[in-house]
This record gives structure tokens, C-alpha cells and sequence, in this order.
């Protein structure tokens, strides 16, 4: 393939890195104009920026897998699918942030140029068929998501979540690194096809592979926040400004999930034997933990990262199963995962009372009389988070548990679903606070039209999912054929 | 008419009133007053279209009848299947005939969030139907978990003083030992490679992954039934729940348990559930004398009759783990009589409470010269209960016994003990609060209304026509019962064929 036509495979990624260096450009001088700061102008164009990149991904839809630039880059179904969960979750926090943002004097246009780039990251990752390629896709994903951290720079609370994300980030990836440069010692080589060319046959490979192999699964679990790399997310989670929270507890997630499927199912694919407890021992303690630390949070961001870490957890299921089967079921999840999340978030964005937000789940009493639409949409991401039937959650177990069931992991979907039953306790809290307990004080009608466009569709999507399931099912299908 | 989606409609009419409901708008009064005309008319009209199936039902087949089938999920092997037969035919109308029984008795007793009270009943009511007429073990799984929401709802926010505390037991209860039932389904469906349940009943597990399914499946039903000890929730819940909530728990929802023992656990599971007869029912013989004891101690009367349900529930388990015709017939007969007897009793509970806010036994007394009517109607589902003759209580019971008996005259004896005991408690109740000394408070009570009257009228009139003439219930259900038993006897007998 010549190089021109390379080129065009990455489209949809060269395309937004223009977009985001020209986006700067455009703030800084709209700033210089004094017209305001430009937040809005530079924040509008950032979706539409994120639109035409999904519009170009949509266009040249991968029909075979097409690896470039000398094996560093694949494009494939499997990682055309996370680019558009991708994008719809950076354009969705982008749009949900500007009310939020004007509102908290954080109406500033590095915001979406930061989101822009991070997106830039994450589709790189998702794309990686290389080491080095997937430690620059994760490298300028993580740096943006710092500086989003801290992005309230006048808070010590974000500070210090901005911080802690650094330096525990920075452990991570250096571990990352390290399991790395054991493999390319052992194998000689960091291309995923290579090293899968190295392993086909082998059931017992060198120890060198395995314990490398066991640092890139520890550096990519922080980045997931499944236990016991987690104790960094609720504080982040929690000190971080509100519609950042909302981006990390997905996109970032979705990215790094997919991309520990890619490695562990790509090059080490024939090794699954090796790597199957470690996931299921992860994904054990991350239901655990996610259900049982939950139980006492009063803060609902602090309750989202546990319910997050508790996802995450519920997500490796599908991939412990390791077959198609389970990374299916790990795309159908985190296509869920994300409309309830947005949902959610959306909600809790519109928590303000006179003037000021509030975090606190008690603040919710009596949302149902006070505004009932919002408390309907609460209550319709709460049991889908729960996973009750016939919300949508529901199926993102049932497809992962599948997996684990089909894969012979009994004792694993038995833990998962008794954990499952422990974290409905929470989100039936939330219910019972917005339902069962009396009003205190309403919440200020501030928010934009954005969060309800966010709520409403997050809503349909989610209630009625189970009425007309073919297409998620059968384009999750249509991408692991792809992998 | 018959190519009409009968079931499908049947399910999905209520969910249709719902969303109607939904879209009501105006001040508080109008839209309480429409939103209840609105949910009354849909359930009579589903009540309607329910009664059609009657018609189209074909007594003497065996089969699943009135067929429905869509894609679903593409290319899986889940797919949206309907169908009912003899077993399930009754339930779904039991279902549309108590909900309109239910939204008519609310009239008055609730007057917050009517809207909102009103559609959680029309959803609850789809899910009920759904259920029974599911032929795709995924599509009954969503159903049967669906019910949880509406019910939760109800009780969190219409019910009594330590509603919170219920409707959390009651769904975490619920919820526990469903996810184990849907492991077990998950290892069905990768055994079977597919969820269509006439298929499911056609494969042969393996013996001992049975035993493991079928105690996956138990924890499910056993807590829906409630059996002992897992009843603990129902007491909590029905005291809790308003009315409308204690009648659709009592009629329907411990229904569900039993039907999925019917539906799954013997059809699909036959070998494990043979092993564990005997756990059935020595299980379902405590909770038959315990619970009885300890209804006669209760002070509150919807504890009472909570109790007297998780009593008569007994005699449905061992019905049908007997696997004989009468006990498999009697079974099915006593949840639609039990469904029938103890809505009403619940009924009576909330016409007193409506009127006393009170349920203590011991506030009433000497009420049947002052509420002559309310006296008759209750005393007749008193006695239905109780299993007088000339009701259905009685068809009920003593098909049960006779099923019992063949199968293990011990357990037979025993249950017979559990009839002593069922008259002395509610015949206790209805001492206590018809007769004897009237408490002075009482002077101005007024009897039953017309409104009332008209809730009380079908029910009446089901108890008696049940008791004199109870094949009409029957004819339906003997090919689908006998094909039941057949199935689970080849079974057996194949299993010893291929014994060592």
C-alpha cells in the first residue's frame, strides 16, 4: 500500500488533531479579542469537530483489517466500534460540560481542545498494534486527562485529585513500560503481529513473557481502576469538576478496556490459560470492592467511582471468558455503560441549589415531586446500573455472564451475580431518596437544553433497548468478526 | 379474529394505558380523576381481550397454543415467543381480572401521586401477563424481574410506616435468588443453544447437573412462593404495602414461584426434581403447621392473612410435588382459589382500614350489627379459606390431599393437621372482629358502599361458581396436566432403563 492511501486509513484521528491545533488557535485569538473567551464559539466547534470524525470513521467503515504504517496501526472492526463509542462519549461530555462550566467560572477554551486531544489518544489506543504505538496513544491520552483533573486550578480539591492522578498515573505507566521492555527482551520484538506469530503453538511460554506480561496488565488495570489499582479513582473521581468526572468514568475507561482486550486476545491470545486468573481474580475484586465500598458513600461522585471500579469489574468477566463470545459481550457492555453513564451524569450536572452545586446523594430527597422527569431518568439508569430487566444494563450482564458460563467460569458468574445483587442495595438508595423521602429544597432551573437532550436520549435508549436489541447485537457481532 | 396477536395484546395493552397515563396533563384534581379512568378502562379492556383467549382455547390440546413468534436477538436462539396452555391460561386471567379489581379498590384509599400510582399498576400488570404467557426462558426472565419495579415502587411509596424497610427486603430478597436462576439459565441456554422453552422441556440434562440447576432454579421460586424459611419478606411486605399492593401480591406474584416450579423445575428437570420431593416436602409441611401457629398469634390482621397465604401456599408445593393428576389439578386450583380468597380477605382488611385506620384485631369487635353486608361478604371468603365446601377453597384443598395421600400418606396425615389449624386461626379472626364485644369507638361505622359492592361482586361470585361447578376450571387444564406427568414419568423410567 503506498503511502498516501496509509494515510487515509487514519483519517478520522489526523483529521481531529488539526482540528484541535486549529481550535486552539481560535481561542487564543478570541481571547485576544476580548469577545468573551471564546469557550462556547471553540467549545461548539470541538462537537462538530467530533461529528465529522465519526462521519469520515462511518464513511470508510473497515470491511477487512487494514494494518498500516509499517504494523504500527490497525484498523479493524473491533477498534472502528470503540472509536465511535469514543467520540460519541468525548462530543456528549463536551456538549453536557457548557452550562456546568459557564456556571462555575470555568468557562475556559483549553477544555475541549484537552478532551480533543485526549479523544486523539484514546483512538490511537484502540488502534495500536504495536507496543510503542499503544504507549503514545496511552501517554497523550494520560497527559491530557491530568491537566483535566487539576482543571479547576483554584480548588485544592482538584488540585490534589490532579496530582494524585499524575503520580499514581506515572506509576502505572512505568509499569506498563517495564512489562513492556520484558517482552521485547524475550521476544525481540513489540509488534502485536509478531509476538502472536512467536506464541502460536506455544502453551507454555518463557517465564520472562509471563511476568511481563503481568506488569502490562497491572498498568493497563489502573487506567480501568479495577482493583487493587483502583485507589486512585474515587478521589479524582470526586475532586475533579464535575463534567471531567463524567468524561473519565467513561471514555478513558472504554479506551483502556479495549486496548487490554486487544493485547490480551491479540498476541496473547493462545495464552490464555496464563492470563485467565489474573483477569478473573481482578474482575472478582473489583465487583467485590465496587459493591461493598459503595454501600456507605454519601457522595454521589465518590458512589459513581465505586459504581465504576464495580463496572469494570462486571466488563472483565466477558473478557476472563477470553473467546469472541466474551469480547462481545465486553462491547455490548460498554456501549451500555456509556448511555448510562451519561445519563446519569447528566442528572447529576443539573444538581444546583441556589447557585452553587451539591454532591451529596441526600440532596436528591424528593426529586420525584420536584421535578419528576429527572427523577425518571435517575430511576431508569439506577436499575439499569443494578441490571434489572428490561433496562439495558441488564443485557450488558447477561451477554458477559454468558460468556463466562459458556467458557466453563462457573464460579465466577455466581460471584459476579451475588455482587450484582449487593450493589443494587445502592442504586435502590438513590431511588429511595428521590421516591420514598420528602422534598428538602428543588434544585435550580439552570441547567441548558444539552443535559435534557442527554437525559431524554439516554433515557429512550436505555428503556427501550430491549425492545429492538438486532443492531447493538449484531454490529458487536460484525466487529469481533473483524478483530 | 384468530390471527390477531392475542397474547401480545393482551400483554402489551396495559403498558399502552400506561404511557397514555403519562401524557395527562392539568391541575392535580383532573389529572388524578382522568389518570384513574384512564387505568380503569385499560384493565377492563385487557380483562376483555383476556377473556377472547378463553374462547379460542383448545381444551382438548396439550400443546402450547395461540403461538407467537418474532425475532428478538438476531441469530442467538432468543427469540420473542407467546403461548400459553392449560397451566398458564388461568394465570394470565387471574392476573387481568384482579388488576381492575385493584385500581377500583385505590379509589379513595389513594390520593398522592395518583398518576404515578396509576401506571405503576398498568406496568406491573404487563409484566404479570408477560410472564405467564413467556415461552422463551429469557423473555419470562425479564418479566419475572420486571415485576420487582413497579411492586418496589408501590410499596416504597404508598405504603405504611415502615415501607422503606419492606419494599427493600422484599426486593433484595427477590432479587437474590433470581440471579442464581439466571446462572442456571445461562448453562440451559449454552446446553441448549437456545431459550425457546418447548425445546428446553424436549432436552435431557445430564442427572447430576440437574441437582445444580435445580437448586439454582429453587432459590429463584422458593422465595417467590415463599416457602419456609424463606417467607420472611411476604409478612413484612403485605403488612407495608397499601391494599391494591397486598391484593396483587397475594393474587399474582406468589403465584409466579409455583408456576415456575411447574413450567421449569419439573418439565426441564425431572430426575432432580424427583430427588428433591422429599425436601418439597417436608419444607412445605412446616411452613404449613409453623406458619398456621404463628398466624394464630398475630395481633394485626394483614399479618394474619400473610401468614395464612405462606399456610396455603404449602399445600400448592406439595400439590404439585406429589405428581399425581388430583395434586398437580389441586394445585393449580388452590393458587386460583388462594389468588381469588385472599385478595378479598385482603379487601375486607382495607375496607376496615379505610375506615379505622387501623389494622389491630383488637380495635374491632361486634361489627355485624352495624356492617350486616361487610359480615356476609366476609364470612364467605372467611370460609372459603378455611376450605368450606360449596366453595373453592374446599376443591382445592381436598384435591390436594388425595394428590398427597397417593404419593405419601405420612406427609398426607400431616397436612391434614394444617386444615385444623387454618379454621382455628381465621375462624379466630372472624370472631374477634365481627362479634363479641363492640369496642364504643366503633358507634358510627357505615357499612359497605355501593363502590365496594361492585369490587366484592366478581369475586363473590368467582368463589361460588369455582366451589359448585369447578370443571370449568378444570377442563382446561387435564391434557396439560396429564402431558406434565406423562413427560416426568417417561423420564423417570428412562432414567432407570439406562441406570446400570
Amino acid at each position: 500500500m503506498n503511502e498516501t492511501l496509509e494515510l487515509f486509513v487514519a483519517l478520522p484521528e489526523i483529521f481531529l488533531v488539526l482540528a484541535a491545533l486549529l481550535l486552539l488557535m481560535v481561542g487564543v485569538f478570541q481571547k485576544g479579542n476580548g469577545a468573551g473567551n471564546g469557550y462556547g464559539l471553540v467549545s461548539t466547534l470541538a462537537i462538530i469537530a467530533l461529528v465529522v470524525s465519526g462521519g469520515l470513521l462511518c464513511q470508510d467503515w473497515p470491511t477487512t483489517k487494514q494494518v498500516v504504517f509499517s504494523g504500527m496501526f490497525i484498523l479493524d472492526g473491533f477498534s472502528a466500534f470503540g472509536k465511535l463509542m469514543l467520540l460519541v462519549a468525548s462530543a456528549f461530555a463536551i456538549a453536557m460540560s457548557n452550562s456546568w462550566m459557564r456556571q462555575e467560572g470555568l468557562g475556559r477554551f483549553e477544555y475541549p481542545v484537552l478532551i480533543l486531544l485526549a479523544t486523539v489518544g484514546m483512538m490511537m489506543m484502540v488502534s495500536a498494534n504495536d507496543f510503542l504505538a499503544l504507549y503514545m496513544g496511552l501517554e497523550l491520552q494520560s497527559l491530557s486527562l491530568y491537566v483535566l483533573a487539576a482543571y479547576h486550578r483554584d480548588s485544592g480539591r482538584a488540585s490534589e485529585a490532579g496530582l494524585k492522578y499524575y503520580v499514581l498515573g506515572s506509576l502505572a505507566s512505568g509499569l506498563l513500560l517495564y512489562g513492556i521492555s520484558l517482552i521485547y527482551g524475550f521476544a525481540g520484538s513489540t509488534s502485536f503481529t509478531t509476538l502472536a506469530q512467536v506464541f502460536s503453538g506455544h502453551t507454555a511460554p518463557h517465564m520472562g513473557f509471563i511476568v511481563g506480561l503481568v506488569f502490562v496488565i497491572a498498568g493497563l488495570a489502573f487506567k480501568i481502576s479495577a482493583v487493587p489499582f483502583h485507589m486512585w479513582a474515587p478521589d479524582v473521581y470526586e475532586g475533579a469538576p464535575t463534567p471531567v468526572t463524567a468524561f473519565f468514568s467513561v471514555a478513558p475507561k472504554i479506551a483502556a478496556m479495549l486496548l487490554l482486550t486487544r493485547v490480551l486476545m491479540g498476541p496473547f491470545g493462545e495464552l490464555v490459560a496464563q492470563w485467565q486468573q489474573v483477569i478473573v481474580l481482578i474482575s472478582i475484586l473489583s465487583m467485590f470492592v465496587g459493591a461493598f465500598a459503595a454501600l456507605v458513600q454519601t457522595n454521589i461522585k465518590r458512589l459513581m467511582a465505586y459504581s465504576s471500579i464495580g463496572h469494570a469489574g462486571f466488563i472483565l468477566v466477558g473478557l476472563a471468558a477470553g473467546t469472541a463470545e466474551g469480547m462481545q459481550g465486553v462491547l455490548i457492555y460498554m456501549a451500555i455503560y456509556l448511555a448510562m453513564n451519561m445519563g446519569t451524569f447528566a442528572v447529576i450536572l443539573c444538581m444546583r441549589q441556589q447557585g452553587r452545586m451539591v454532591e451529596s446523594i441526600h440532596d436528591l430527597a424528593g426529586l420525584s415531586k420536584t421535578h419528576p422527569m429527572m427523577a425518571l431518568t435517575m430511576v431508569v439508569m439506577m436499575f439499569s446500573m443494578a441490571g434489572i430487566p428490561p433496562m439495558a444494563g441488564f443485557w450488558g450482564k447477561f451477554y458477559v455472564f454468558k460468556a463466562a458460563v459458556d467458557a466453563g467460569l462457573m464460579t465466577l458468574a455466581i460471584l459476579g451475580v451475588l455482587t450484582s445483587v449487593v450493589s443494587a442495595f445502592y442504586y435502590l438508595r438513590i431511588i429511595k431518596i428521590m421516591y420514598f423521602d420528602e422534598a428538602v429544597e428543588s434544585f435550580d432551573r439552570s441547567w441548558g437544553m444539552a443535559l435534557v437532550s442527554v437525559m431524554v436520549l439516554a433515557t429512550v435508549l436505555i428503556l427501550f433497548f430491549t425492545l429492538l436489541p438486532g443492531p447493538l447485537l449484531t454490529s458487536a457481532q460484525a466487529a469481533v468478526a473483524l478483530f | 379474529m384468530t390471527d390477531w396477536p392475542l397474547l401480545s395484546l393482551t400483554t402489551f395493552l396495559p403498558l399502552l394505558g400506561a404511557l397514555f397515563i403519562l401524557a395527562i396533563r392539568g391541575d392535580a384534581q383532573t389529572v388524578a380523576r382522568n389518570a384513574r379512568n384512564v387505568a380503569l378502562l385499560t384493565s377492563l379492556a385487557t380483562f376483555i381481550v383476556s377473556l377472547l383467549l378463553l374462547g379460542q382455547f383448545n381444551n382438548a390440546s396439550a400443546d402450547f397454543q395461540l403461538l407467537e413468534k418474532a425475532t428478538w436477538f438476531p441469530g442467538t436462539g432468543i427469540d420473542y415467543a407467546m403461548g400459553i396452555d392449560g397451566i398458564s391460561l388461568w394465570f394470565v386471567l387471574l392476573s387481568t381480572f384482579l388488576t381492575p379489581i385493584c385500581i377500583l379498590s385505590s379509589v379513595g384509599a389513594v390520593e398522592t401521586r395518583v398518576k404515578e400510582y396509576m401506571i405503576a399498576f398498568l406496568v406491573l400488570e404487563t409484566m404479570m401477563v408477560g410472564m405467564f404467557c413467556a415461552l422463551d426462558m429469557v423473555l419470562f426472565y425479564v418479566f419475572f424481574e420486571g415485576v420487582l419495579i413497579p411492586m418496589f415502587i408501590i410499596i416504597g411509596v404508598w405504603g405504611g410506616p415502615r415501607r422503606v424497610y419492606a419494599a427493600f427486603k422484599f426486593f433484595l430478597y427477590t432479587l437474590l435468588g433470581s440471579v442464581l436462576m439466571l446462572v442456571a439459565m445461562l448453562y440451559m441456554y449454552h446446553q441448549a443453544g437456545t431459550t425457546f422453552i418447548p425445546t428446553l422441556m424436549a432436552t435431557m440434562f445430564k442427572p447430576e447437573i440437574q441437582i445444580w440447576l435445580w437448586l439454582a432454579l429453587f432459590a429463584s421460586f422458593a422465595v417467590k412462593v415463599p416457602m419456609w424459611p424463606v417467607h420472611t419478606w411476604l409478612p413484612d411486605a403485605h403488612v407495608e404495602a397499601p391494599t391494591a399492593g397486598s391484593v396483587i401480591l397475594a393474587g399474582v406474584l406468589l403465584k409466579m414461584g409455583a408456576y415456575g416450579f411447574l413450567r421449569f423445575s419439573i418439565p426441564m428437570l425431572p430426575l432432580a426434581s424427583e430427588t428433591f420431593t422429599p425436601l418439597i416436602f417436608t419444607l412445605s409441611i412446616v411452613a404449613l403447621i409453623y406458619t398456621s401457629l404463628v398466624a394464630l398469634v398475630q395481633k394485626d390482621m394483614k399479618k394474619l392473612i400473610a401468614y395464612s397465604s405462606v399456610a396455603h401456599m404449602g399445600y400448592v408445593t406439595m400439590g404439585i410435588f406429589s405428581m399425581t393428576t388430583q395434586g398437580v389439578e389441586g394445585a393449580i386450583f388452590q393458587m386460583l382459589s388462594h389468588g381469588i380468597v385472599a385478595s378479598a380477605l385482603f379487601l375486607c382488611v382495607g375496607v376496615l382500614y379505610d375506615r379505622e385506620h387501623s389494622r389491630e384485631i383488637a380495635h374491632y369487635g361486634g361489627l355485624a350489627p352495624k356492617m350486616p353486608v361487610f359480615a356476609t361478604i366476609f364470612m364467605l371468603f372467611t370460609l372459603a379459606s378455611v376450605g368450606l365446601p360449596g366453595t373453592s377453597g374446599f376443591v382445592g384443598e381436598f384435591l390436594v390431599m388425595m394428590g398427597v395421600f397417593k404419593a405419601n400418606s405420612w406427609v398426607g396425615l400431616l397436612s391434614a393437621t394444617g386444615l385444623v389449624l387454618g379454621a382455628i386461626y381465621m375462624l379466630y379472626l372472624y370472631r374477634q372482629v365481627v362479634f363479641g364485644s363492640s369496642n364504643p369507638n366503633l358507634k358510627a361505622i357505615p357499612d359497605v358502599s355501593l363502590r365496594e359492592v361492585i369490587i366484592f361482586a366478581p369475586l363473590v361470585i368467582a368463589v361460588l361458581w369455582m366451589g359448585i361447578y369447578p370443571a370449568t376450571v378444570l377442563d382446561p387444564l387435564h391434557s396439560s396436566v396429564a402431558k406434565l406427568i406423562g413427560n416426568y414419568e417417561a423420564a423417570k423410567a428412562l432414567a432407570v432403563a439406562v441406570a446400570p
